[in-house]
């Protein structure tokens, strides 16, 4: 029997509360078996939020995922305000909308960048991060930090979109969309990203039913699940706009769902913006008396998939019990079927493909964990291996031509 | 000049560890290496070893877990070696020191040169408080 | 498919395992049932009538720990949470994850958390605890008095 290489990626992970150590057990060339060590970045944000108040969770859970700042708040307020059975206005609607979404972009434009960052495009990776800037600017302009925006509370937001802020955030939405169709352009007309990427680290459809995946992952493989469609909150059911899906499943397909993802978020936040003209300015929050006894389900769409917060009450200031689950948290555990198979140097994009964040090939290639007689790469091997592999493409496609 | 501040004069490597961080603070430290910011053209590169870095930048909350790899890092680096905590969970453990896996924050654990407070703080802070280390190495 | 002919199906199939049926609105039903008929509700929601598995949410009560396994029906935008009450000191149920894999993370995070034992579980061994908090301690319980 061939000595196996061990490769460890991680152990940080920081997109959910759990990030990973991911070790991938190769033969040769071959990824043979993966396996995964979580803890590192457990915060205990369920038991500590037992001892917040309602107002004050919301501080917390945006501090699961920076990324996902509005999301994780869009569900817990979307699960407190079922048990409170509370009816929102139409302003405060829409601009729970044009946050969930101007987030979706950002979000998405940093995953290009980091994909191509992955494949050895780092020229992608400078300027999809570099488009990204006015969409933070936009956020800072709405509501003072880049990040985190502490825009939600239970029976609405706390700061309001002026109308005449309105034509600003037209313009910068206009320049992103210029520059994601150049985007689009470059990533869908290559031929290395298209060699490298389709055919790579495919989900088929059962593999998804069977690991319960959501968001862009599922949608890639052909299964049309989008709570913004299905369980419609906040001004999705006010707009029109249409669920993104391809079928093949491969790396390939993920990065075309989140692309043209981009462009129905950017009409979204336009015909959300038409709306806010018509309401009353001031019109964003209604007063809560009380949270009564109750369960509540509630979830959002975030930029990776569908959050779920379970909040039980027993009708004074802080809840009992508050599960969270996070996107990432059933997505990940595709990598066992993405992965095995696979060549070490897709084995990256295929991760990266889930989006789950770049910070696990970033750092902490750890030297402390040889296993005797395992040979260890650290993380950037791994990218070196993953551009040499691009680098061997582009030969032959520029000998061919 | 002493030693120090020789060792200190030109380009910067950083090496970045985070904790039990939500990533708004990572993503902030990548931020400050795209072309709005471009802390490369002060010759400050992020590197993939801890064995090549002058600066060990810190965030997050450190979890129990988290502890014994920090230190572990810290022991692997070549000395002298500047830390800078950075967001309000490296300063002060923020808004998890309640947490029943919260070891404390980054500087309880190792020695921190410079703060750089906020949640997370802009690529413009994170860019002062380099400078100000490097001017007051 | 609309929700009541849903729950009108699921009694039909399991009338005797039912011990309440709780339907708040046309998007959110809670069906508590005896422990003992996971498997074959789960199996039936899974393999029959086309329901995602979402997550499972344990709770430490007076009554004992509970679970709520959430299951979402994407067509209709149903979340059907299946209720189960377990024994307040020797809390143990069936595991799901030989059905399907997206029950393996949970069920091995609530097994940590709670104390709660998955039987035949195919890997229950330890997801985030490992050196954070002691062997033995399940920080999610609570005190009654």
């Amino acid at each position: 029997m061939s000595k196996k290489t061990l490769i460890p990626i991680g152990p940080y992970h920081p997109l959910q509360e759990e990030p990973e150590l991911f070790k991938l057990y190769c033969d040769g060339e071959i990824v043979k078996d993966i396996k995964w060590e979580t803890g590192y970045n457990h915060r205990g944000i369920e038991k500590l939020s037992e001892s917040k108040t309602y107002e004050q969770i919301f501080f917390l859970v945006e501090r699961i995922c920076g990324i996902c700042s509005s999301s994780h708040p869009f569900a817990f307020a979307n699960a407190v305000e079922e048990i409170a059975d509370i009816e929102l206005t139409n302003r405060a609607k829409y601009i729970r909308s044009i946050i969930g979404e101007l987030e979706r972009i950002h979000s998405h434009l940093l995953w290009v960048g980091l994909a191509g960052h992955f494949l050895g495009y780092n020229t992608v990776f400078m300027w999809a991060w570099k488009y990204r800037e006015p969409v933070l600017d936009l956020f800072e302009m709405i509501s003072g930090n880049r990040n985190s925006y502490a825009m939600f509370k239970v029976g609405g937001v706390r700061r309001d979109i002026e109308n005449s802020k309105i034509s600003v955030i037209r313009q910068v939405l206009g320049d992103v969309k210029r520059k994601t169709d150049l985007l689009t352009g470059a990533v869908m007309d290559d031929p290395v990203i298209h060699a490298r990427t389709k055919g790579v680290g495919i989900l088929t459809r059962q593999d998804i039913i069977d690991y319960a995946a959501v968001g862009p992952t599922a949608r890639a493989s052909g299964l049309a699940i989008d709570v913004r469609k299905d369980d419609p909150y906040a001004a999705y059911p006010l707009v029109n706009w249409k669920v993104i899906t391809a079928q093949a499943g491969d790396v390939f397909a993920k990065a075309e769902v989140r692309l043209l993802e981009m462009y129905e978020s950017i009409s979204i936040i336009e015909q959300c913006l038409e709306g806010l003209k018509k309401e009353k300015e001031g019109d964003i929050a209604v007063k809560i008396k009380e949270i009564p006894e109750g369960i509540g389900n509630g979830r959002a769409e975030a930029p990776r998939g569908e959050v779920f917060h379970f909040v039980q009450s027993d009708g004074s200031n802080s809840p009992v019990r508050h599960k969270i689950r996070a996107p990432s948290y059933v997505n990940i555990a595709t990598f066992k079927k993405s992965c095995i198979g696979q060549t070490i140097a897709d084995a990256t994009i295929s991760l990266a493909a889930v989006d789950p964040c770049y910070c696990c090939t970033e750092r902490m290639a750890a030297a402390y964990d040889s296993n005797s007689g395992d040979k260890i790469m650290n993380a950037n091997e791994l990218i070196n291996a993953s551009v040499k592999r691009t680098n061997e493409i582009k030969k032959t496609i520029n000998s061919q031509l | 000049m002493g030693f120090k501040n020789y060792c200190f004069k030109k380009s910067l490597w950083v090496f970045h560890f985070g904790g039990a961080s939500c990533n708004n603070c990572d993503i902030e430290i990548l931020d400050c290496l795209t072309p709005r910011h471009d802390l490369e053209r002060f010759g400050i590169l992020l590197v993939g070893s801890i064995r090549h870095a002058d600066v060990l930048l810190v965030n997050g909350s450190i979890n129990i877990r988290d502890k014994e790899r920090l230190i572990e890092v810290y022991n692997q680096a070549p000395k002298p070696i500047l830390v800078v905590a950075i967001g309000a969970c490296g300063c002060t453990g923020g808004l998890f020191t309640d947490s029943y896996t919260f070891a404390g924050p980054v500087d309880k654990i190792i020695p921190v040169n410079a703060y750089v407070p906020g949640c997370p703080p802009k690529p413009e802070a994170i860019i002062a408080g380099i400078i100000k280390l490097v001017l007051n190495a | 498919m609309d929700t009541e002919s849903i729950i009108e199906k699921f009694k039909e199939e399991f009338n005797s395992d039912i011990l309440e049926i709780v339907t708040k609105n046309q998007k959110r039903v809670i069906i508590t049932i005896m422990p003992d008929s996971i498997i074959n509700v789960a199996g039936y929601l899974y393999k029959t009538a086309g329901f995602r598995f979402i997550i499972a949410s344990a709770l430490h009560t007076k009554r004992g720990f509970e679970i709520h396994y959430h299951f979402s029906k994407d067509a209709v935008g149903l979340i059907l949470n299946i209720h189960v009450i377990l024994d307040k000191n020797n809390p143990q149920i069936e595991s799901l994850s030989n059905m399907f894999n997206a029950s393996n993370w949970i069920e091995r995070e609530m097994h940590e958390l709670f104390g709660i034992n998955f039987l035949n579980h195919p890997n229950q061994e330890k997801l985030i605890s490992e050196g954070n908090w002691a062997e033995g301690v399940y920080p999610l319980r609570k005190e009654f008095k």
